[in-house]
């Protein structure tokens, strides 16, 4: 039997495939926790009425702060040793866009594309958030030991942590949501593993890389 | 290890990232005038939107300071201001002994030294020099020293500063009574001064002989508190 010529039958029974490691969990929770941290303890700080319900503006003001000088950490100890190869071979992938990317891109087409391990919308997502963990860091950090810079950076630091502050609330709230709407995508961040049939329709390129078997065609493409 | 086919696209990641660092930084070089133009121009429309939605934005906005847990509530009926020290005719005054006073109106911006700013913010409440003299105060006392009811906040001005025209014992904001989360019943008003000046929740005014540094002076601010000309910071007088 000619396995291309055809669309290969669904396999209930293949074997789950693993779509991130132990380390790569680890990080991403850790990040999260913190980030959910920073989003909560920041809002309380910025936005009149959850001020006034939280008070305490010391004490919230010492766990962002905190928070936000451990925000890189688990990302970084992921990245350095030998248990983070697939992390950073993930890196990798969330930095290279491939042509069926960009027919993913556009709506008309983005049925017909054939996807890596990861969408471009979460390739955006990681690229945003990642930059955030920099730009947060490097302008709160200005915020709080102002002393040392010039005279205009503290305010266009605030403008700078205020903005980006918005877009990750946004980007975040936005992988919230596309991670409940999808429970096989959100039980593999906990778990580790993805049935192949999602791996196979959704990821077929990821899913041909890690089986060596081909995913079934596409309707559309010939 | 073999390279999968989603590993040798073009780094568009990389790009992307570095162009949003190049962007923060320029922001933060010139965000200073982005934001005093924000607020003159977008601050004013977010201040009036009627959905309540602008007020997400880092615009125009107050932004609420607490030094304790929670704010500190007092009813109009019990609120007491106190004024005692230096003073051959110590008060306490009740809130409407204080509305009886000779009323002062003042339309001025508040900047706080973290940078944001409200522009054209209506105040009204009585002059601080007002207070004082009711009190008589003695030739001695040089400086004058305020604290919160909420228990710790505290600042303080020089007599010559507590004397200006423009400094309010405020207790109405945006033609309204000034509400709990702004400082009510009534607070300090300095105009010309860093927000972190215009104690809020006050009830207490000691005169005292010297200048005693308040809670965010202990804490690294400047104790003569001059918009523009103080805290490291440019930023145009209030």
């Amino acid at each position: 039997m000619a396995v291309t010529s055809a669309p290969s039958p669904l396999r209930p029974s293949d074997p789950p495939i693993e779509r991130f490691d132990r380390t790569e969990r680890v990080v991403h929770w850790l990040t999260a926790s913190l980030f959910v941290t920073l989003m909560l303890t920041g809002a309380a700080l910025y936005a009149g009425p959850i001020s006034t319900v939280v008070g305490r503006r010391d004490v919230v003001r010492t766990i962002h702060v905190a928070a936000g000088l451990a925000l890189p950490v688990p990302l970084l100890i992921g990245f350095a040793g030998r248990w983070g190869a697939a992390l950073r071979r993930d890196l990798r992938r969330l930095d290279r866009w491939i042509p069926d990317d960009r027919v993913w891109l556009r709506r008309r087409t983005r049925d017909t594309a054939r996807l890596g391990k990861f969408n471009p919308g979460q390739k955006l997502n990681a690229t945003f958030l990642g930059a955030a963990i920099l730009l947060m860091l490097g302008t709160g950090s200005i915020m709080k030991w102002f002393e040392p810079f010039p005279l205009s950076w503290r305010t266009g630091a605030t403008f700078v942590h205020d903005w980006v502050a918005l877009g990750v609330w946004l980007a975040v709230g936005g992988h919230v949501l596309f991670a409940l709407r999808d429970p096989d995508a959100l039980s593999s961040m906990l778990r580790g593993k993805i049935s192949a049939r999602w791996a196979r329709t959704r990821r077929p390129r990821w899913y041909e890389e890690e089986t060596g078997m081909p995913a079934e065609r596409l309707k559309s493409r010939r | 290890m073999v390279m999968a086919a989603d590993e040798r696209g073009t780094p568009v990641g990389r790009r992307v990232f570095l162009g949003l660092l190049g962007l923060g930084a320029v922001g933060v070089a010139a965000g200073a005038t982005v934001q005093g133009w924000l607020e003159r121009t977008v601050g004013p429309i977010v201040g009036r939107d009627p959905t309540g939605l602008g007020a997400l934005l880092p615009i125009g906005r107050f932004r609420f300071y607490t030094v304790t847990g929670g704010f500190p509530d007092r009813s109009r009926a019990d609120y007491r201001l106190r004024v005692y020290g230096l003073v051959d005719q110590p008060l306490d005054l009740s809130f409407e002994e204080l509305t009886k006073m000779p009323r002062t109106a003042l339309t001025r911006d508040f900047q706080c030294v973290t940078g944001w700013r409200v522009t054209d913010v209506p105040w009204a409440g009585v002059r601080l020099r007002d207070v004082l003299d009711a009190a008589s105060p003695r030739a001695e006392a040089r400086a004058v020293r305020f604290v919160s009811f909420d228990g710790a906040y505290t600042e303080s001005l020089t007599m010559r500063q507590a004397r200006r025209d423009d400094v309010l014992v405020a207790y109405e904001l945006e033609g309204e009574r000034l509400s709990s989360d702004h400082g009510g019943p009534a607070r300090l008003y300095v105009a010309p001064m860093y927000g972190y000046k215009s104690l809020k929740w006050l009830s207490e005014i000691e005169l005292t002989a010297d200048v005693v540094p308040g809670f965010w002076e202990e804490r690294g601010y400047d104790v003569d508190g001059w918009v523009g000309r103080s805290n490291g910071r440019s930023d145009e007088a209030t």
